[in-house]
């Protein structure tokens, strides 16, 4: 058996399916939440510490600039864990040929954002 | 362990956690945007019930396990100098530890 692997991660010239986006957007995503984990450790300590501490996190997470990487954090999960299902599906053997993995792809896609419309809209994110 | 059946088990771990905690996020979501609480007194004690208190620090943990995985995954597929990779490894590694064993000692102590 040959040792060489055909290996091919340049990610300036791979030109991606739609399976391929939504795989690489669960990477892109799960490293926004790992790059957010400190921000949220620090928020969740001043919530609890007492208060004062609960009303600065309130003017915090109301100031416009906060509210955008909510939103980019709020999508981050939301794909995460849309993908992430269809992840498990796949490895279970559902969905795999390629036109049933490309209609949960944009399905996957598609739902993480209407979702996102709808939790901003509804405004629980406020 | 051979690196195979290392692989082998982060790849389940992945899998495992990523079930607990697709949960976890989903009773979060709802938590956040139907119930919020409206107080620092409120959020005590929604933290201090004791089945809250044990399934958030399960959650951290296993957050911590499976943010640790993917760090590795992603590092290890698109930095290939090796000093870099492990640079990155130590620096992603401790960020998501240092945060998960934060938030769990945060958690801990809340109300107590």
């Amino acid at each position: 058996m040959s040792r060489v692997r055909p290996v091919f991660l340049d990610l300036r010239r791979i030109a991606l399916p739609l399976p391929g986006l939504v795989s690489i957007l669960h990477r892109v995503s799960g490293l926004l939440l790992v790059l957010a984990l400190p921000s949220v450790a620090w928020l969740v300590e001043r919530a609890l510490s007492g208060p004062e501490g609960f009303a600065v996190v309130v003017v915090m997470l109301d100031a416009w600039p906060s509210r955008l990487l909510q939103g980019v954090l709020l999508w981050s999960l939301l794909h995460h864990l849309l993908a992430g299902l269809r992840h498990l599906a796949l490895d279970l053997g559902w969905g795999l040929e390629r036109v049933m993995a490309r209609r949960t792809a944009w399905l996957t896609l598609v739902t993480a954002l209407v979702l996102l419309v709808g939790f901003l809209l509804v405004g629980g994110w406020r | 362990m051979s690196r195979h059946a290392s692989g082998l088990m982060a790849w389940l771990m992945q899998r495992a956690t990523a079930v607990y905690l697709a949960l976890a996020a989903l009773y979060l979501l709802w938590f956040v945007s139907v119930d919020p609480p409206a107080d620092h007194a409120a959020l005590v004690a929604w933290i201090s019930q004791p089945l809250v208190r044990l399934g958030v620090l399960l959650a951290v943990s296993l957050l911590v396990a499976h943010s640790w995985v993917g760090v590795r995954n992603v590092l290890m597929d698109y930095i290939h100098p090796l000093w870099l990779r492990l640079a990155l490894l130590l620096l992603g590694g401790g960020l998501v530890l240092a945060s998960g064993l934060w938030l769990m000692w945060v958690v801990m102590v809340a109300g107590v």
